[in-house]
């Protein structure tokens, strides 16, 4: 090219938003995820052509609709094993998957864990509201024991599973967690998730205002959340309160809350390393629940290891630089022929 | 390339007959490699110039409690001087190394044929494990019926090597090179290639190609120095048309022919897989060929296998899913999917007895309805079917030309037969087949709307590629509307995109080619087949039609669309049967389109049909007694008393 092309102009929020009605119900958390994530979209500097959404099944998963990008609405819990494909054979795309605590862990909960384990480069994005939505409200397997819903009306008496848990279990090499209300906060994981290389799962704290009304209210209202929640930074300690004056210290493999003063200084308290190599301590974090402790949000985990994806591919190259081109003529006629006049 | 001229057989003194084809089995202990002395001797046969047909057969378990009937293992090969399409009804010759494959194969020996056992492993404690009283090889009907060579194979094995410095247990395991070594004398093969085999797998093991080396000639030698054996037979080079040929399975040449089509249509091949048998080989196979630009992805399971493919689909490869029956319906939602989206895509399975789990190992073809129906929802999707080993290589061409022209998921169904059977395979030049075109749509800079469901005059949309500008757009598993593909609920949108759909997979028959008949274009009786019967069925119309009755075949290879014409072939016959291994999908689907009362012959013993079973079944359709029992003729109930009831391995 003889002359520079003039550089397009910046992307914003509007050019990300789709032709298509948002058709989640009015006061749905979901509205805020999509308006952060148009807000990311544009500052990751990735043209709108190699983003893909790819969702489950859900309230969720109509995600993919909403968004001025490829996408794709597959079906229940399908969703990380289509992107391992897409990805698998597209390196240059990036891809998203957008999945619910129903879709990912419990009809998905096979591909979910194996896509961590594999660390295909796919951002994951679990909208947690701990209920069964679209289906119009049975227990899903993050609702708490004893939740009562039109399939469990004596009380759920399936333990829940921990999202991040599980994650961490795989040994997810970016694990995250924010909260739909909290908007700035949300906004920085999700960039944060665009810039990892892996698998990065982000579990999103999601009000369903119709069947699960305030199931995270301890978490996001404006009077309990300082006490209740705790931001994690990388290199700080682990400090909350409205007041900053407690904090988490490990006692011995158990962590504990305490009151920063009367002799117990920040020093003290355990440090947020979200660059340890064992997944130890992003496990103990998430073992943090409401009510006994306040619980984490932020990253907990950021480390680097080889990708699927990325493995795949060099397997390919690394063949073709050492074998040539595979020529089928030459590998038809191999091994043992014989000729008839 | 290397190509081998046919070897000369080393020279016997003893009588030689010269005979026009034979069928062999070698059966033994799933522990006593007689699939390796299978395919040494389907090798050595084919690069000797006749045409071959194989089956292997081999139990679930890896290995069964020794000596038992559940571990038996079993090869057949027909070898042949003319064109041959099954692996033979009745053997020639059988080689029982212990009396549990002697119990679960002589009846398909014929009267009069070579029965060579190692005698050494018939000791009270093996003929109780098979359920015999007493040794059978001391039986006087065994002695009159057959031709019975007690040959001590263990013995001679362990004499022949007890300077090798090897342990018994090493020793005795080339004993079946021992009775490949044989078997080459009786039929006049040549070692070399076997031999050059060894050198080749074991060249890092000298004393392993030592001790087989000697096992293989002792056999050859005992065959030529002892006075059991009277003559040896020689059969001619077959008379096949000219070329280069290898020796080639179903799976190998499937996924050969995938390959192939991938580089026809010029596209990268994406294989997601779960492990199932007997499919698995083609993983195995496409994994080898990295530097071809072939991606396999060995998946959780089998609906993350087919997801992926999908995913891929939608990035613009060539993809595939590879599986048998209970995989397939693990997958049915997705291939649901994948036809809601329009996107193309090889669903492959290798057929096996059924239902449920089944028999893991042996053949069947009774996916048929699983195939056309298996989904929820009106979800039509084209289905193919592969009749033989080297049939495969085309049949994979002809399913993604398919799959990509018409956007569309298709189902190519093979078997265990197939799969694992082997013939010998014309090798084509790659460089003059015909390509296979695939266009995508290009950028949009000017603004104006993408439109991906809008369709070509044979009703297939386009395929837009993520990555490509200006043709940002969504796509799902509801319903969407015709044209823009937005989700779209309205009740006649529904009834027209069902219509659609189920339209363009009948244009499908506009692309394929006319269904061609082998015999007379009209008559008393058409033989209409599908998948692996085709050898069967094609020998048996050729037998009675040089018999003089008026029979023809027509073997059908899309199952669906039905090719155009075969409504008017069907009516071209007073009646039409239907042989298949199954309960009669086949004819269900022919009755219900044509209102025809075709006939069936029907079997689901996870066995191939002997060509005997197909000329009887045509003799009775046309009212005519049948001439003759497959392989048994005149055995006798004496016979019948040290064979096991039906449970062959072979």
């Amino acid at each position: 090219m003889s002359t520079a092309t003039p550089a397009p102009a910046p992307l914003t929020a509007a050019d990300f938003a789709s032709d298509q009605d948002v058709r989640w119900c009015p006061g749905c958390g979901d509205y805020s995820i999509l308006a952060q994530m148009k807000k990311v979209m544009p500052q990751l500097g990735i043209p709108r052509e190699n983003i893909v959404f790819v969702s489950g099944i859900g309230c969720s998963s109509r995600f993919p609709y909403y968004m001025n990008t490829y996408g794709m609405h597959s079906i229940h819990g399908r969703a990380p094993a289509i992107a391992t494909g897409l990805k698998s054979v597209r390196p240059d795309l990036q891809v998203w998957v957008i999945t619910g605590d129903g879709d990912g862990l419990s009809i998905g909960g096979n591909h979910f864990i194996h896509t961590i384990r594999r660390n295909v480069d796919l951002r994951v994005i679990m909208f947690n509201n701990r209920i069964y939505g679209l289906t119009k409200g049975q227990y899903s397997p993050t609702s708490p024991l004893g939740k009562v819903t039109k399939s469990s009306p004596l009380g759920a008496i399936d333990n829940p599973l921990n999202p991040l848990s599980v994650a961490i279990g795989c040994e997810a090499t970016f694990v995250a967690r924010s909260i739909d209300v909290n908007i700035k906060h949300l906004g920085e994981v999700l960039k944060r998730a665009a810039e990892h290389k892996g698998t990065a799962f982000v579990e999103i704290y999601q009000n369903c205002n119709i069947f699960n009304d305030g199931a995270w209210e301890y978490a996001s209202a404006k009077a309990t959340k300082a006490d209740t929640t705790i931001e994690l930074e990388h290199g700080k300690p682990l400090i909350f309160g409205k007041n900053k004056d407690k904090g988490i210290r490990l006692n011995g493999t158990e962590p504990e809350i305490v009151e920063l003063g009367k002799g117990i200084n920040p020093d003290d308290l355990l440090f947020h390393d979200e660059k340890s190599p064992e997944p130890t301590l992003a496990y103990l974090l998430s073992r943090m629940r409401h009510p006994e402790f306040p619980e984490p949000i932020g990253v907990f985990r950021d480390v680097v290891a080889p990708q699927y994806d990325v493995e795949l591919n060099r397997q390919i190259e690394s063949a073709r630089a050492k074998k040539g081109e595979g020529d089928l003529n030459a590998l038809f006629n191999s091994g043992e022929t014989w000729t008839v006049a | 390339m290397s190509t081998t001229t046919a070897p000369e057989a080393p020279v016997t003194h003893k009588e030689v007959q010269h005979i026009p084809s034979a069928t062999i089995r070698f059966a033994g202990d799933s522990g006593d490699g007689m699939q390796l002395t299978g395919e040494q001797f389907t090798r050595t046969s084919a690069l000797l110039g006749n045409d071959v047909s194989t089956f292997p057969d081999y139990p679930a378990e890896i290995r069964a409690p020794i000596g038992t009937l559940a571990g038996v293992s079993g090869f057949q090969v027909h070898f042949s001087s003319t064109d041959i399409f099954t692996p033979g009804d009745s053997l020639d010759a059988l080689v029982v190394m212990n009396p549990a494959a002697l119990k679960t194969n002589l009846t398909d020996l014929r009267k009069g044929g070579i029965l060579i056992a190692n005698v050494d492993n018939f000791e009270k404690r093996d003929n109780e494990m098979a359920g015999y009283e007493g040794n059978p090889l001391d039986s006087e009907v065994l002695e009159h019926t057959y031709q019975l060579f007690k040959v001590p194979m263990t013995k001679i094995v362990r004499e022949s090597l007890k300077d090798t410095g090897m342990s018994q247990k090493e020793i005795d395991r080339c004993k079946n090179f021992f009775a490949l070594g044989l078997v080459y004398w009786l039929y006049g093969r040549d070692m070399d290639a076997t031999i050059r085999f060894l050198q080749q797998k074991f060249a890092t093991k000298p004393e392993i190609i030592e001790a087989n080396t000697k096992a293989l000639r002792a056999g050859w030698n005992y065959g030529e120095t002892t006075d059991a054996f009277a003559s040896t037979f020689q059969i001619d080079k077959a008379k096949l048309p000219a070329g280069t040929y290898k020796n080639i399975s179903g799976n190998v040449a499937l996924a050969y022919g995938l390959m192939t089509a991938a580089k026809l249509s010029n596209k990268d091949l994406f294989l997601g897989s779960y492990p199932i048998t007997p499919a698995s080989d083609i993983l195995h196979e496409l994994s080898k060929f990295k530097n071809y630009g072939v991606r396999t992805f060995q998946a959780e399971d089998e609906i993350a296998a087919i997801c992926s493919a999908i995913g891929a689909a939608y990035g613009g490869h060539m993809s595939i899913t590879t599986s048998s029956g209970p995989g397939i319906a693990l997958k049915g939602e997705a291939i649901g999917l994948a036809l809601m989206l329009e996107l193309p895509l090889l669903i492959i399975n290798i057929q096996r007895g059924g239902p449920s789990t089944g028999l893991p190992t042996k053949t069947e073809q009774a996916d048929l309805f699983q195939a056309i129906c298996g989904r929820n929802g009106e979800a039509p999707v084209p289905v193919v079917a592969c009749r033989s080993p080297a049939d495969c290589f085309d049949v994979a061409q002809e399913a993604w030309r398919i799959a990509a022209r018409f956007m569309t998921p298709v189902l190519l169904l093979s078997d265990g037969y197939i799969a694992n059977g082997s013939e010998p395979w014309l090798i084509p030049d790659v460089t003059t087949l015909p390509k296979i075109e695939i266009k995508h749509p290009g950028p949009i800079e000017n603004g104006e709307k993408f439109l991906p469901y809008k369709r070509d005059e044979l009703l297939a949309r386009p395929w837009a590629l993520p990555g490509t500008k200006g043709l940002m757009h969504r796509i799902g598993g509801l319903e969407k509307q015709d044209v823009t593909g937005n989700v779209n609920y309205e009740p006649a949108n529904h009834q027209h995109m069902v219509n659609t759909r189920a339209k363009k997979v009948e244009n499908v028959a506009l692309e394929i080619p006319l269904q061609e008949v082998e015999g007379p274009a009209n008559g008393d009786l058409l033989v209409l087949s599908w998948g692996g019967t085709y050898g069967a069925c094609k020998t048996a119309v050729e037998a009675c039609l040089e018999q003089g009755l008026s029979v023809a075949h027509c073997h059908l290879r899309w199952m669906n669309p039905f090719p155009r014409n075969l409504e008017k072939i069907l009516r071209s016959y007073k009646k039409v049967l239907i042989p298949e291994l199954n309960l009669g999908q086949l004819r269900m689907f022919i009755r219900a389109k044509y209102l025809i009362d075709a006939q069936g012959l029907n079997k689901v013993q996870g066995k191939p049909f002997a060509v005997q079973e197909v000329i009887n079944e045509i003799r009775k359709q046309l009212g005519l007694s049948s001439n003759g029992q497959p392989g048994r003729e005149g055995t006798g109930a004496a016979v019948a008393a040290l064979a096991g009831a039906g449970d062959s391995a072979g």
